[in-house]
């Protein structure tokens, strides 16, 4: 493994939502998380080349991808939606956060089958526990309604200042009660990623 | 039915400098928020049209008051994004309503174009606590240097029959965006991907 990745923790939650308000649900969905607190070799200076460490990433995101998909069952046929993002220590920038992009986005694209839509994301600078709501959409369609949902996810302790906390969501279907209407996944047609 | 506002929270984030690098210009991201009553707090509804209807009033509302902090005009908008925050009387289905049957429409209108979808967050929630806005070049989904996210807290809201809705708007990507991708000057602008 490069030299510039140095894991120090890694946490996996897990959810299982089994009903809401209301009548109960036909479904259980199950929502997991899993976050790596690596060091953010970047901390401290203003560094203009970061993209060695957009590289670097690339292993680690496909093992962390793996760790989600075990934490739902292992099954990678039962995953329908998913989300990143990134918690930059404070001695980091947000660019830092931004270098997650690619490598967490392909990892989960190809070990789901190569999935078609854009993953989306959110990222900020922030102390130890600080959370994040990390968005979720449907992994073939950016469309679908019923998918659109978002976890809230942290590490206690972290991320500390000279650190970086990455995640990768998935989770295994629609929101419980979902009655909003919209694209339905049955109905993905186009498949540009977006329905 | 039309939203019971109890109040509109609006906040701009500036960053004029990052890791004593100057950002010229500035990274301006304006976050608009309403804290609206639930109607259908503390009971199932299984119709939730007049949580979409309350939608289309929001987007509308909340996008204008974003471009009029910034003060900027729609054509200098450049990321969007929108989020909910459901009070523990309601279901998250509720925020689902609001956010994605009907917003988008008066959001792009207000922006005059923006074929991209609007990246979106939502969660249950107590008074004070903060959501991550997602933020997306409204042309381009992929463009690189516009992915990111702004948080938002209302410290007295969402109440247990409430809800807070947020619309963010930029006029700008991240600062000092150096990880390549697609650029915003290379954006085709129709199929609201590249």
């Amino acid at each position: 493994m490069s030299s510039l990745i140095d894991i120090r923790r890694i946490c996996t939650i897990t959810e299982e939502i089994r009903r809401e308000t209301g009548p109960a649900p036909g479904h259980l969905l199950k929502r997991a998380a899993v976050l790596a607190v690596l060091t953010n070799p970047y901390a401290g200076r203003y560094e203009p080349d970061i993209l060695p460490m957009m590289e670097a990433l690339k292993a680690p995101g496909l093992e962390m991808a793996k760790r989600c998909i075990g934490a739902l069952g292992g099954d990678a046929k039962s995953i329908a939606g998913y989300g990143k993002g990134a918690i930059v220590g404070e001695a980091g920038e947000l660019e830092h956060g931004a270098l997650w992009h690619v490598p967490g986005g392909y990892a989960m694209r190809e070990l789901l089958g190569n999935a078609k839509a854009i993953v989306p994301s959110a990222k900020k600078v922030g102390g130890p526990g600080a959370r994040l709501d990390v968005p979720i959409t449907h992994i073939n369609a950016s469309y679908v309604r019923s998918h659109f949902d978002a976890m809230e996810v942290g590490v206690p302790g972290h991320p500390r200042a000279d650190e970086l906390v990455l995640v990768l969501v998935m989770t295994t279907g629609a929101r419980i009660h979902e009655r909003v209407g919209g694209l339905k996944a049955s109905e993905i047609s186009v498949w540009d990623g977006q329905r | 039915m039309s939203a019971n506002i109890r109040k509109i929270v609006v906040q701009v984030d500036e960053t004029l400098n990052e890791m004593g690098e100057a950002v010229s210009p500035p990274t301006r991201r304006a976050v608009a928020a309403a804290v609206i009553d639930n109607p259908h707090a503390g009971q199932f509804v299984k119709d939730l049209a007049a949580l979409t209807e309350i939608g289309v009033e929001l987007g509308d509302l909340l996008t204008k008051r974003c471009l009029a902090a910034l003060a900027i005009g729609p054509e200098q908008a450049e990321s969007f994004g929108k989020a909910a925050i459901v009070g523990e009387g309601g279901e998250l289905e509720h925020a689902a309503a609001i956010l994605h049957p009907k917003m988008g429409t008066p959001v792009r209108a207000a922006l005059i174009k923006g074929p991209a979808l609007i990246p979106s967050a939502k969660k249950m929630g107590g008074m004070g606590t903060p959501i991550d806005v997602p933020l997306g070049h409204k042309d381009a989904a992929y463009v690189r240097s516009h992915f990111d996210a702004v948080e938002i807290r209302v410290h007295d809201a969402p109440r247990r029959a409430e809800i807070v809705v947020a619309i963010a708007v930029t006029d700008s990507g991240r600062p000092h965006p150096r990880i390549g991708g697609l650029q915003k000057h290379e954006i085709k602008g129709e199929d609201g991907l590249r």
